[in-house]
């Protein structure tokens, strides 16, 4: 009898770790969480992408509830998700831009082309704060707190679908 | 026909080569242990866009600037330890082909140790209860019965 439950406990075993590892391999390894969650927005300085000469910070990002879109004109799916950040903005929410990996001339040209919902451009052309910020491929959004701490983070593409679930609750909550 | 098919199939093979190396830069070291050093980090990170390639192995863009930062670090004396910790800052863990030994992994790292242990004691329990069994004397009342079917069949 005490056999007879020891050999099931092999069977069961398999059985548990089947199931264990079926689950992992339905689990999609691009939605991953963002390392800076929870963290503080990361130390930066540059200029904005209108003016050369206008010094910015991580200061920039202190005192109210702030989306943080990384774009560049290179970028199609940052062209498709424009009409999106257009609403968000509508519904006076502080957006801030990177223009990541990009150019003046170019960035300035996406913005009169397709919208600019931005209150200011980070100018970032060789990706630093975009390394900073582990961003590894435009677009993502990030939404920090009035404190600068990064809150919830969006990689790709933001559907109407994203807004209305995702991060219009997303910043009701820090807000 | 044959030999112009292998020098076409030969060409073929060093315009693949050249193709697949194209986006890989190579880098001048002075000192041969940090460039293995460099080696052993960037064939130990994964790239965060392509997932199952090194940076050391990776076309994609991020992977260029991985592998620029982690130059950059050797130069300026950074640790292997601190480099890694510089990247997990900014990718997360998932960077990493081995995973650190922390709260959140104990189980990954200790699965295997724990079925094999698991494994061995439920062969050991096996195997004692089988000599137990075989070792086991008879009873008194085993052996009346035994002797009384012995008996049985003689008489019979």
């Amino acid at each position: 009898m005490k056999r007879r439950l020891l050999l099931l406990l092999l069977p069961v075993g398999f059985l548990g770790l089947a199931l264990f590892f079926y689950h992992g391999l339905s689990l999609d390894p691009s939605q991953r969480d963002s390392a800076l969650m929870a963290r503080e927005f990361p130390a930066f300085e540059a200029t904005t992408l209108r003016d050369e000469a206008q010094q910015v910070d991580q200061s920039l990002l202190k005192g109210e509830v702030t989306l943080v879109n990384v774009w560049g004109e290179w970028c199609p799916a940052c062209k498709q998700e424009m009409p999106q950040l257009l609403e968000l903005a509508d519904h006076d929410i502080r957006m801030i831009g990177v223009n990541y990996r990009d150019t003046r001339e170019k960035g300035l040209e996406f913005l009169s082309e397709f919208g600019d919902p931005f209150e200011t451009n980070i100018f970032d052309p060789e990706g630093a704060l975009g390394f900073d910020l582990g961003v590894y491929g435009a677009p993502e959004t990030f939404l920090v707190d009035a404190d600068g701490v990064i809150r919830y983070h969006h990689k790709g593409y933001v559907s109407p679908e994203d807004v209305r679930e995702r991060i219009l609750p997303e910043v009701e909550k820090w807000r | 026909m044959a030999l112009m098919r292998i020098i076409a199939a030969l060409m073929l093979l060093v315009m693949a080569s050249g193709a697949v190396g194209a986006g890989i830069e190579l880098r001048e070291f002075d000192d041969p242990v940090m460039e293995q050093r460099y080696r052993d980090l960037t064939s130990s990170m994964r790239c965060p866009l392509c997932e199952n390639q090194a940076i050391d192995d990776s076309d994609a863009p991020i992977s260029a600037d991985m592998r620029e930062r982690v130059y950059q670090l050797l130069q300026d004396g950074q640790s292997d330890i601190e480099i890694v910790n510089h990247m997990v800052q900014r990718f997360g863990e998932y960077i990493l082909y081995n995973p650190r030994l922390e709260s959140r992994t104990y189980l990954l790292w200790g699965l295997p140790i724990a079925l094999v242990l698991l494994g061995a004691l439920v062969v050991v329990l096996m195997i004692r209860a089988r000599r137990h069994a075989s070792a086991k004397a008879l009873s008194v009342e085993e052996r009346r019965r035994i002797e009384a079917l012995i008996n049985r069949k003689g008489s019979s």
